[in-house]
């Protein structure tokens, strides 16, 4: 039992004194990783059964996702909202709550700002745009912060509130923009009034991707700053690591579960800001298009490491991007991809259980020799 | 002996012979021969990690030995998981009851069976256990729920399950672990009468020198893997046996009792809780800890200890009541601790006060991570966090591969050693402690002892909560007992009387 410790010297320099370090951190990497292709072998598998090609699959992706600069502009253009549901798991997640409704706080978010935009229709960009953003952080921020909240205060499930309160968010937003909200003049689809121009966020320069990218990614920058380089990250980690441990150290356990599950929902909120103000120009039920649980598997994919999030996001949206020529080339049902990130999804929980087996991510095991 | 074959039923004897148990490079057991004979009572010592567990499971078939062979009743016995174990009559009773709390004892027993058919015959299995009942030296009451048994009472019952399901030799793991001083003498004395009338033969696992001179006939004595030592115990002292145990490993002094009681550091009065249950109440009228003593609280785990501990570390609401800390209240918020000096060390230091998968450096500056000399920061400061957890790990001889090791890959003293290295570091007014030495070897527990008497000496206040009656016999100033939630008496260290102490433990009085 106590067996690897005595094998250890007392921090005796070792020849492979270099490798420690590195082969500590490949395990986040690897394990991943390879639960990823696990994923995709399964995949494969599923695809063959049908006689389909994989390898027709996974090139079919890499042109539509990856291959030209449109398909990577396109690719972006769909990365925001995941950055920033990805977001919303990974900050609760570090606290040891697995919060998976974040979809609920993107709707909510689009509607808040979608409101806030149709009575401040005539106002300029630079006064209303900045008040819409708050809005959608604010009411994403409630939304999972009363997560948190039920959580702490009354010991409720968060993983199963959360998922349920998705639901309430949906219904809600259906009722707004069917009744109270709904534009008049629009008789197709049920939405808030169409935004202004003015109202409307653009694309960065020169590229076909609107600003919600940039706004995503410097997002999950200052999220990793703040949980690895500052005292309430740590706080937040000694807290995910063990609560009791944190309450014995007197940590305000209540307020860091408030305050991440909360920030985690200004982001989905966020999301909900762009997909209004960037991509639908009004809010309406297209905002309830599945970020939220993409951005399970994100985080997840991430190990709920906030700069991890960056790259996977952005293969996920790949993924979604080439969903409509995989439909067309391959007839395959646009289910497929909801079906590849069900295995992907598998495969990551189940490599949960691989981490510290490996002697070779764990310089204490090797030969002290 | 006498006749070769296989008997149905009384003592049978077993033999370990070269045993040797590798973990890749580390060798946990390593050539070791152990003889019971049937009808004996072998006490197996050594410290922990010292290979008793290892030797156990492998004779028990969790673990299939590097190399080696075991005699059962005379003949070489292939036993290649636990089921082989069992059909050749080798049981084994953990530290831990492995009953159903809600069953009652006849239907723990009778399910523990490995052919209940699908449809139990009560009135059969009832009169089969009658029977079997009035064989046995003790009773144990078999109509009430097994939760609402005392622990020995458990303990009396998992023996009488390994009888009941036919095992002849018997493995104990330290069986009087969770029972009070008197339980244990029960069971164990239970169990000598089994061995004595020719029933069982029985390898115990212990710690405990009294229990090994007091029932035991032989021991043997394991250290680093290996036999060193043993016999009749009759022929061995308490001294020698610790010598054997330790082998030349020089123990740290417990450091000399110096220092007059100054006044009260922490002050409770009229405390009311809840407990964990929702129906009792933990209920402290009034506890005072004064500078330069040691308070210890005896009791039996599971009376109101665990919560008492809550409530001083404020994860407990009170329904009344104050607690105050050199005369102010006292909230048990970080910014309370540590404008007052306070610290905590809380039993199974790795469950409760570390976060297991963060690294040792990370683990020594929870207390500190937010600390700029008396201010606080908001920017981590990684370069002096791990400055001072390399100087600490120095000062209390935490041994680690390195400082990003993961503090759950650490043995339990060096856990234990880091913890108190991030808690005695500084000013320590106030400490509370609550099990500190629980499943620690014999030199982890010494160092850790002589510790906490330094801290007392230098003048903190500390209030010891300890299940180990030995403990707090030999760190306390004064001693309290603690029961169903309140305190039940009150003696200084000199007049404690340990039969009264007992019965006050055991509630009775």
């Amino acid at each position: 039992m106590s067996g690897q410790t005595e094998l250890t010297g007392k921090m005796a320099a070792s020849p492979k004194e270099w490798l420690a370090p590195v082969a500590r951190r490949a395990e986040v990497l690897v394990i991943p990783l390879a639960a990823l292709l696990a994923g995709f072998a399964i995949f494969s598998i599923f695809l063959l059964l049908q006689g389909k090609s994989p390898t027709e699959f996974f090139s079919l992706v890499y042109r539509a996702g990856f291959g030209t600069s449109f398909s990577w502009q396109n690719t972006l253009s769909r990365t925001a909202p995941l950055l920033f549901a990805g977001l919303c798991v990974a900050l609760p997640a570090r606290l040891g709550l697995v919060v998976i409704g974040g979809e609920g706080a993107i709707v909510l978010g689009g509607v808040a700002t979608g409101a806030l935009g149709a009575v401040m229709l005539g106002s300029s960009g630079y006064v209303a745009l900045p008040l819409m953003a708050l809005a959608g952080v604010v009411v994403g921020g409630l939304w999972i912060g009363l997560v948190g909240a039920m959580r702490y205060y009354r010991g409720v499930n968060e993983t199963i509130a959360s998922l349920l309160m998705a639901y309430i968010a949906i219904a809600v937003m259906n009722h707004l923009v069917e009744g109270p909200l709904r534009d008049p003049s629009n008789p197709n689809k049920p939405s808030t009034l169409g935004l202004t121009d003015g109202l409307r966020i653009g694309d960065i320069p020169g590229w076909n991707v609107h600003w919600g990218l940039a706004a995503g990614l410097v997002c999950c920058v200052l999220t990793w700053v703040l949980i690895e380089r500052t005292t309430w990250g740590f706080a937040a980690r000694i807290t995910g690591g063990n609560i009791r441990a944190a309450q014995v150290q007197g940590l305000p356990v209540g307020r860091l579960i408030l305050g991440f599950t909360a920030l985690g929902g200004a982001f989905a909120g966020l999301a909900g800001f762009f997909e209004v103000t960037a991509v639908h120009g009004s809010a309406n039920s297209s905002l309830a298009a599945g970020f939220g649980y993409t951005g399970i598997l994100i985080a997840f994919l991430a190990r709920h490491n906030a700069l991890a999030i960056i790259p996977v996001a952005i293969l996920l949206a790949g993924f979604e991007a080439s969903s409509g020529l995989i439909q067309r080339r391959m007839d395959l049902p646009d289910a497929t991809m909801l079906v590849l990130q069900g295995m992907v999804f598998i495969a990551i929980l189940l490599s949960d259980t691989a981490y510290g087996r490996f002697k070779i991510f764990a310089p204490e095991r090797w030969k002290s020799a | 002996m006498s006749s070769p074959g296989h008997t149905d039923a009384g003592a049978i004897g077993v033999e370990t012979l070269h045993m040797t148990m590798r973990f890749g490079a580390f060798t946990a057991l390593d050539d070791v021969s152990i003889r019971i004979d049937p009808g004996t009572f072998h006490a197996l010592l050594g410290e922990n990690g010292a290979g008793k567990s290892t030797l156990v499971k492998c004779m028990m078939g969790f673990y299939a030995a590097t190399s080696g062979e075991m005699l059962v009743d005379g003949h070489e016995a292939r036993v290649p998981d636990p089921k082989a174990a069992h059909a050749l009559g080798l049981g084994m009773v953990y530290q831990h009851f492995t009953l159903v709390p809600s069953l009652t004892a006849a239907e723990n027993l009778v399910i523990s069976r490995e052919n209940v058919p699908g449809i139990i015959d009560w009135s059969k299995e009832r009169a089969a256990l009658d029977a079997f009942m009035a064989r046995m030296p003790f009773q144990v009451p078999m109509d009430q729920p097994v939760r609402a048994l005392a622990a020995g009472e458990k303990q009396k019952l998992e023996i009488l399950k390994q009888l009941y399901l036919g095992r002849r030799f018997l493995i104990l793991d330290e069986p009087t672990s969770v029972l009070t001083p008197d339980e244990a003498d029960e069971v164990l004395g239970h169990v000598r009468q089994l061995c004595e009338a020719g029933e069982i033969s029985v390898l115990m696992i212990t710690h405990k020198f009294r229990e090994v001179t007091a029932y035991a006939d032989d021991v043997s004595v394991l250290r680093r893997g290996k036999l060193v030592g043993g016999g009749k115990v009759s022929d061995l002292s308490h001294s020698d046996m610790a010598a054997l145990m330790m082998g030349d490993a020089k123990l740290a002094e417990p450091a000399p009792r110096s220092g007059t009681r100054g006044g009260p550091v922490l002050s409770m009065s009229g405390i009311k809780a809840h407990d964990r249950s929702g129906l009792k109440d933990i209920a402290i009228d009034t506890l005072q800890v004064h500078a330069g003593e040691i308070v210890g609280i005896a009791g039996i785990s599971g009376n109101g200890q665990m919560e008492f501990m809550e409530i001083l570390t404020g994860q407990r609401p009170c329904r009344s009541g104050e607690i105050s800390v050199k005369d102010a209240p006292y909230a048990a918020t970080r910014a309370d601790a540590r404008k007052s000096s306070v610290r905590y060390l809380p039993e199974e230091p790795l469950q409760n006060a570390c976060a297991p998968k963060m690294s040792v450096a990370e683990n020594i500056s929870f207390r500190t991570f937010d600390m700029n000399g008396t201010g606080t920061r908001f920017w981590l400061s990684g370069r002096e966090m791990r400055q001072r957890a390399s100087d600490l790990i120095a000062a209390f001889k935490v041994k680690t591969t390195s400082l990003d090791s993961p503090i759950q890959a650490l043995s339990g003293g060096n856990v234990q050693r880091a913890v108190l290295a991030r808690e005695l570091t500084g000013d320590v007014d106030l400490l509370i402690i609550s099990n500190p030495c629980f499943g620690l070897d014999f030199s982890a527990v010494s160092e850790i002892r002589a510790r906490i008497i330094a801290a007392r000496n230098k003048g903190a206040a500390v209030l010891l909560m300890s299940e180990d009656l030995d403990e707090i016999m030999e760190l306390a100033d004064r001693i309290l007992v603690m029961s169903e939630g309140a305190i039940a008496f009150e003696t200084s260290v000199e007049a404690a009387d340990i039969a009264q102490i007992g019965q006050y433990m055991g509630g009775h009085n």
